[in-house]
């Protein structure tokens, strides 16, 4: 094994040009478990803990990019605002200490569909920055997964950053787990509101192979809000639509049973969090849009 | 010296108040506290040596397979490696070993019988070169079928794990495969039902617990110039693991010396070996030391854990709410070897009424061969998997006949004369309806805790961080539970301890030093033993020896036994160091003060005092540069086996009792379930260290606590292979997961035991899981007959 | 490989590492300081816990490598770390206590009475905290909790018993069932406060 210790953000991707095998190495959440464990020998370690600008973000007009290692604490202490489903996401991340190291990249290289971070970004809609010696391209987050545990990456790109849209309405993240804090998902469900284009979108983990949108459900429920006048009148959203979105949510997985739960409770439990995250989004929408009213 | 003979001539009175100092009943801490707070305390992974060598285990990958070849050549070619080993190279013939019966094997010899059986060994100059040599062994497996519950285990022609058995309990089993089997017979359950007006029965699965101690298994094997070995090792009981080591290597005990390094926890899982004789085996074969650490992998499979079960109850009573019969059938899944297998069989019959009345009981309990796990010893040991049947029972059985369910309990409770299922009258106080009183009488937390200004604060909310609610769904449930844990080795064992006091002046103080092999595995032990020679011989200074085995067995650490029996030890070793003590005293200055022979002399604050307080001399003086030393062996009252065919006997030394009342609030959409609150009442007889007792209730309760909503190791039933085998996936209590836990402690005296102190560690793991449970059933109105209870069995998915 | 870093203040080096190695191997194997525990070795339960330029992680998932040129504070130099907190810079002597011998912590042999304040050793609140509130028992988790709770405090000086939970969810023990954990963090704020 070779540990492989860049400088600069040039001098990875020289790196991982020379070196397409190399595994790279930022929190360390996910590969050096690996490592302890016997369950891989990559023959390169590519550090990139010495790239200090994958610890930075900028705020944009539209969006954040924020760059790969950006830790999860940095996400839930400085980006609550702009990114609030990331930052409620990057909350159930196992524990401080690996919320203090781990970062979206490693979640988006990683690419397990259990990975928390994943459902906010389809939710909020992303593009992933990725880079090579060849030169950057954008992948829209929704061409990102491409199989369990496989992403859109070829061999000599490394992921720079994230590009995720800033919210513009509320935005909700639940997960579920056996325990009540350092959790590997049983499922999760992110939910984010898009008032300026009337629509809502979704992400599943967990509960199917790669993490999805709920793209049914989605269309049903910008259709259903459409037609009520619910994004001008703020109105409840009728239990009726809450339960159709909830099945159809479900509806969206794909799952199996495995040591952490069964598909059935999977599915089962995906629909819970749709109807509580849409409950929870919708009021506050409709406290702010009240707020705005009267102001 | 002007003081020299001042306290001889002119007696003072002792003022009130002057007892010595951090004796029995205070709260002193730990004497290991300051070093395991700074880091240094050597643990058995923090062991080190100049020139040592990493060994390696290479496991099974399978549950059940004939060994058709093994090849070590391409391992042993690797650079770096010293040794290779396998069932071939062991010196000896004896090539078993077991606590109860040698049936395992230290290597696989021909057969593996679960998955991660141990088939062979490597030591070499780095942990990373000894993993790549152990992968590059090949070993050709045929697998074989298995057998994995008793069904396929009692099948006729079901493979047999262990052909041949010659153990004592072979000629008494019905099939080969069924490890042990005990009844308890007692009075005549046909007629009993004949006067029920309800009867309930109920089939309970209990799921395969890990003890998950924290610091894993490990150690360092040092070979000595004598050709013997020095082993520094975290062991429960470092005698039976040298019983079991020195004939495997060929040496005599007294070749075989142990050392007790820090032990990072136990609960039962650290009375088999693990590493020791690899790690022996490898520093002999290569005269080098050789260390070897588990990671959290292999530690799921270096142990053994605690017996998944089946059990079978009917209960009845009579309309006015009295208990009538029992009927109960209890199958222990006792895995591929035996280890402690038959007396946990033995505590689960004898136990499995729970602490009630009922005069007339047919229970049966047995242990299985399989191809899953080894199973053996942890914290409650039989009595766990009982108690989350019976009380399950209990509630069930209380709605039917109409009555309040802790009115119910206290209306069955047994006391004090009570004669158990086994015929044994219980003689010391079991304030079993007391205990319940008072968990019952304590305050209930506030409704809706988790409301605050700004919203749920989700952490105290079902599903805690990962915000799966603001409360909607969120039901309040109240649970109550009681149970009944023998405390000591029983059936008749010779349950014993060794302690060797020393008492000397050293730097003009008199100091008392305590020299046992009891291993302390965190629950105190060295902190009282230090308390009872500070009680017992008047002094402040106290020595604690490192446990090791110049020094007589201690027994185990286990069965909430320590400070019961090594205490006692250690009091009874006070005790004759003080009579020599005094005859010092009466030979130097007898002839100074009548009351040196009438009165009853003690020892306080450094200094021989009358029992009217008077102080007859300082210690000081009477030792001068003597020392006084004893080293004996202490037991408790004999027991004797149970009976064969009905159980009958006096099997049991002592009792424990302990109750809980869960709250827990469930959110029943997603079955996911927070513990709000886990009140515990025990009686403990007499509280030694009253911070160590209340330390060691709430951590029992904890550890029930996870075996009711998340702890349990899956094994593939169609592979018997480990499917959760780390800390991802075998979830134990996190510090969001575990609620306050207010304790009551009684100190009712048993008049058999040191001090009248009653075993504390196990009782509070018994009652936990079915208080949790019934909290559960009572929020959701489900049956729940399984633990842990997991969501998709909250939301029937 | 080689790597250089700075434990508890003081220069290290270590030589001869596998590129695989963790810190937490480095520390423990390399450098004699076994404090940081070995449990899990994989994130799951903080009892390698230590400060990586003042940040809590897991030392088990750091690489040897990714540590060069770092700063590295252990349980073995938290008093001496919450010593210099408190002095404020430029204060205090700032020389860092020495590694332990691991000779000296072969065997261990309790002495005299027990585990008191201000007793031979000098510990950080938090440490002695631990011990009188009896939140040791194996001890295992002890330092990683320590590390865990001496930063927290550090960041939030007057926390919750909700605050004290969420900081120390990364941190399984298995002994205590944590209520006297929380005692022994009420207790090292309450004095910490009043130190003030």
């Amino acid at each position: 094994m070779d540990f492989l210790r860049p400088g600069s953000w040039e001098e990875a991707l020289a790196a991982k040009a020379e070196h397409p095998t190399a595994v790279p190495i930022a929190g360390g959440t996910d590969v050096m478990v690996e490592i302890n464990f016997d369950h891989r020998r990559p023959e390169y370690l590519l550090d990139l803990n010495r790239i200090g600008e994958l610890n930075d973000w900028e705020v944009g007009e539209d969006s954040v990019r924020l760059g790969a290692s950006v830790p999860y604490t940095s996400i839930m202490e400085n980006l609550r605002a702009e990114l609030p489903g990331l930052a409620l996401a990057s909350h159930t991340v196992a524990s401080p200490q690996i919320r203090n190291r781990g970062g979206v990249g490693g979640n988006l290289g990683t690419a397990s569909p259990a990975g928390d971070a994943h459902p906010a970004l389809l939710a909020a809609g992303a593009e992933v920055e990725v880079e090579s010696v060849r030169g950057s391209r954008r992948i829209p987050i929704d061409d990102f997964y491409t199989g369990v545990k496989r992403n859109a990456l070829a061999a000599d790109e490394l992921i720079r950053a994230v590009h995720i849209k800033k919210a513009e309405g509320p935005q909700q993240f639940s997960k579920v787990g056996t325990r009540n804090a350092m959790v590997i998902a049983v499922c999760a469900f992110g939910l984010a509101l898009h008032p300026s284009s009337r629509t809502v979108r979704t992400g599943i983990g967990s509960a199917a192979p790669t993490p999805v949108r709920a793209k049914a459900a989605e269309e049903f429920l910008n259709a259903a809000l459409e037609e009520g006048g619910f994004w001008d009148n703020g109105k409840i959203i009728t239990p009726s639509v809450a339960k159709q979105f909830a099945d159809l949510c479900a509806a969206a997985c794909n799952p199996i049973d495995d040591v952490r739960g069964t598909a059935s409770y999977r599915r089962h439990a995906v629909g819970i969090m749709a109807r509580r995250t849409l409950t929870w989004t919708w009021e506050s929408y409709r406290g702010t849009a009240a707020t705005e009213g009267a102001a | 010296m002007a003081g020299n003979n001042a306290p001889l001539g002119t007696p003072t009175k002792v003022t009130q108040g002057s007892q010595t100092k951090g004796g029995i009943g205070e709260s002193t801490l730990r004497p290991d506290g300051t070093l395991k707070v700074t880091g240094e305390f050597a643990y058995s992974s923090d062991m080190w040596h100049e020139d040592m060598l990493w060994g390696q285990i290479l496991r099974s990958p399978v549950a059940h397979a004939e060994i058709v070849s093994i090849d070590t050549s391409e391992a042993l070619a690797q650079a770096g490696v010293y040794a290779v080993m396998t069932y071939d190279d062991l010196p000896t013939d004896v090539r078993h070993y077991g606590l109860e019966f040698p049936d395992t094997p230290v290597l696989a010899r021909g057969r593996v019988r679960h998955h991660g059986e141990p088939v062979a060994i490597v030591a070499a100059d780095h942990p990373e070169t000894a993993r790549r040599a152990a992968a590059k062994i090949k070993v050709e497996y045929r697998e074989l079928p298995v057998v994995t519950d008793e069904s396929t285990a009692t099948a006729p022609d079901a493979p047999l794990i262990h052909e041949n058995r010659t153990d004592h309990y072979a000629a008494h089993v019905t099939h080969p495969n069924i490890l042990h089997r005990q009844p308890i017979i007692r009075g005549d359950v046909e007629e009993a039902r004949s006067r029920a007006d309800f009867i309930v029965t109920g089939e309970y699965t209990f799921g395969m617990q890990d003890q998950a101690f924290l610091g894993p298994e490990s150690g360092l094997a040092v070979p000595a110039e004598d050709g013997g070995v020095d082993l520094y090792i975290a062991t429960q009981w470092l005698h039976s693991d040298l019983r079991q080591i020195a004939p495997v290597l060929g040496l005599p005990e007294e070749k075989v010396r142990m050392t007790l390094s820090g032990v990072g926890g136990a609960f039962g899982g650290r009375e088999d070996l693990s590493m020791q004789i690899h790690a022996c085996l490898l520093a002999l074969r290569t005269g080098k030391p050789v260390k070897i650490v588990y990671n959290r992998f292999e530690s799921f499979f270096g142990h053994v854990h605690r017996h998944p079960a089946k059990l079978f109850y009917e209960h009845g009573a009579t309309k006015d709410g009295k208990l009538t019969h029992l009927k109960a059938r209890i199958v222990l899944d006792g895995g591929a070897y035996a280890s402690a297998s038959p007396a946990v069989v033995g505590n689960a019959a004898s136990l499995g009424a729970g602490p009630y009345v009922i005069d007339d009981v047919d229970i049966e309990a047995l242990a299985l061969y399989t191809n899953n796990p080894p199973c053996g010893a942890m914290r409650g040991f039989g009595a766990v998997q009982a108690c989350f049947a019976y009380e399950a029972q209990m509630d069930k059985l209380a709605d039917k006949v109409g009555m309040d369910r802790v009115e119910f309990r206290r209306l069955n409770a047994m006391e004090q004369g009570t004669i158990m299922p086994t015929g044994q009258p219980v003689d010391s106080p079991a304030p079993v309806a007391e205990l319940l009183r008072r968990v019952k009488a304590m305050p209930l937390p506030p409704e809706r805790q988790w409301e605050s200004s700004e919203g749920a604060d989700v952490r105290q909310l079902p599903g805690g961080l990962s915000n799966t609610t603001h409360g909607e769904g969120v039901v309040r449930g109240v649970g109550y539970a009681v149970g009944i844990k023998n405390v000591g080795f029983s059936e008749g064992f010779d349950d014993y301890s060794t302690a060797r006091v020393r008492m000397e002046v050293v730097g003009g103080e008199p100091v008392a030093t305590v020299h046992t092999a009891m291993a302390e595995v965190g629950q105190g032990g060295v902190t009282v033993h230090a308390q009872i020679a500070r009680t017992e011989l008047g002094v402040t200074q106290v020595t604690i020896q490192p446990a090791d085995t110049q020094v007589g067995s201690a027994g185990s650490t286990s069965a909430s036994r320590q400070t019961y029996v090594t205490g006692g030890a250690v009091k009874n070793a006070c005790e004759l160091v003080r009579e020599r003590v005094l005859e010092i005293g009466r030979r130097k200055f007898g002839t100074y003060h009548p009351a040196w022979a009438t009165a009853e002399l003690l020892l306080e604050v450094g200094k021989v005092v009358t029992d009217g307080g008077e102080v007859l001399a300082d210690l000081v003086d009477v030792l001068e540069d003597e020392s006084v030393e004893v080293e004996e062996e202490w037991r408790h009252r004999p027991t004797e086996p149970f009976d064969r065919h009905t159980g009958q006997g006096f099997g049991h030394v002592q009792y424990s009792f302990a109750a809980h009342r869960a709250v827990v609030e469930v959110d029943t959409e997603l079955g996911l379930v927070k513990v709000i609150e886990l009140a515990c009442a025990q009686d403990v007889g007499k509280a030694l260290n009253p911070l160590s007792v209340v330390g060691q209730i709430q951590g029992g309760t904890t550890q029930g606590l996870g075996m009711a909503v998340m702890e349990e190791i899956l094994v593939d039933p169609k592979t018997a292979k480990v499917r959760n085998p780390s800390f991802t996936d075998y979830l134990i209590p996190t510090i969001l997961d575990t609620p306050t836990m207010p304790v009551d402690v009684l100190e009712l005296a048993d008049a058999h035991a040191p001090y009248g102190l009653r075993g504390v560690g196990e009782a509070p793991t018994l009652s936990s899981t079915p208080a949790v449970l019934a909290a559960i059933r009572n929020a959701t109105g489900l049956e729940l007959n399984r633990t842990p209870v997991r969501p998709e069995h909250l939301t029937g998915m | 490989m080689r790597v250089n870093f700075t434990v508890n203040g003081r220069p290290q080096e270590a030589d001869d590492v596998w590129e695989g190695e963790s810190l937490l191997y480095v520390l423990r194997e390399r450098l004699g300081l076994p404090g940081a525990k070995n449990a899990c070795e994989q994130g799951e339960c903080g009892s390698c816990t230590v400060r990586l330029d003042g940040v809590p992680v897991c030392s088990c998932l750091v690489a040897a490598g990714q540590v060069e040129g770092r700063e590295v504070v252990t349980v073995e130099g938290l008093a001496e770390y919450a010593r210099q907190r408190t002095c404020g810079s430029g204060k205090c002597d700032t020389s860092a206590k020495g590694a332990t011998s691991l000779d000296d912590a072969q065997r261990w042999s309790a002495h005299g009475t027990d585990s008191q304040t201000g007793e031979g050793t000098e510990l950080s609140p938090v440490q002695q905290a631990f011990i009188d509130a009896g939140a040791v028992q194996c001890g295992f988790c002890t330092p990683g909790l320590l590390v865990a709770a001496d930063e927290m405090l550090e960041r939030n000086p007057t926390p919750t018993d909700a605050d004290i939970r969420e900081a120390l969810s990364g941190n399984l023990c298995r002994c205590t069932g944590y209520e006297t954990i929380m005692n022994a963090v009420r207790l090292a704020a309450a004095r910490q406060s009043e130190a003030v």
